[in-house]
């Protein structure tokens, strides 16, 4: 798989600890979801963040995804709370 | 069709923007504005300040997607909506939405949808500070059903 670039924000960004990476994830995460369940098993900081994936929104690209969305050919992945704007 | 959308830290002039919007223009028959401004207390407790998150360059598409939804769905003739972003304190504004079309029904309808769909779907997320520091406020179940309440086919509303 591609390396990607994940941004966080709100408290998604801060149980993760940081604002943004580089990850190279397996061929066999193939989903949005999958992806979060993925990066939920790299450590304690990002089980904190995706223990409840249901509540967490992604966009790819700057475009709101939903979680069967496949991530093949993403160069962005966003991850973050329900937006509280306007 | 006049359309601006800017995203920013600082402040806005609400009447020069409403003016900006109909300068010189005689087409332009009713124009709402709307004004969020930040309230001193969050479900009961007083709060010292907000402070927005964005995405940039998401909440600018986002935004701009649903401009170009009004635009589709209302006769308008001008569209302008800033959101600030970062520190605002009690009694500042925090965003504005003005909408401009020959007629009232098009200006006031397209103003509510661009705010239900701001609160929703662009991806702006406010903190507030508190006496008991910092939280991250819930998204409410009433903003979904306020923004879910357009989904339904266009064309309806002129009939209600």
């Amino acid at each position: 798989m591609n390396k990607m670039k994940l941004v966080y924000f709100a408290w998604v960004r801060e149980r993760v600890g940081k604002a943004e990476e580089e990850i190279a994830p397996p061929a066999s995460v193939t989903t949005i979801a999958e992806l979060m369940r993925w990066l939920g098993e790299r450590g304690e900081e990002y089980a904190h963040a995706f223990d409840n994936p249901k509540v967490i929104r992604a966009a790819i690209d700057k475009s709101h995804v939903r979680p069967d969305t496949a991530i093949a050919g993403a160069r962005e992945i966003a991850f973050f709370p329900p937006m509280t704007g306007g | 069709m006049q359309t601006t959308v800017r995203l920013q830290s600082e402040d806005f002039d609400v009447a020069a923007e409403s003016a900006a919007l109909s300068r010189g223009r005689t087409d332009i028959g009713a124009l709402v504005t709307f004004t969020g401004i930040c309230r001193g207390a969050e479900s009961g407790d007083p709060i010292s300040a907000l402070t927005l998150e964005h995405y940039p360059g998401m909440a600018e598409a986002e935004i701009m997607r649903h401009v170009d939804q009004a635009k589709a769905r209302w006769p308008l003739l001008g569209v302008t909506v800033i959101h600030r972003h970062g520190r605002i304190e009690p009694g500042q504004n925090i965003v504005l939405v003005v909408t401009a079309s020959s007629h009232r029904e098009a200006a006031f309808a397209a103003a509510e949808f661009l705010m239900d769909y701001l609160k929703t779907q662009a991806p702006f997320w406010k903190q507030v500070e508190g006496k008991i520091g910092t939280i991250w406020i819930d998204a409410k179940e009433t903003d979904d059903a306020a923004a879910s309440r357009w989904d339904k086919p266009a064309g309806r509303e002129a009939a209600e």
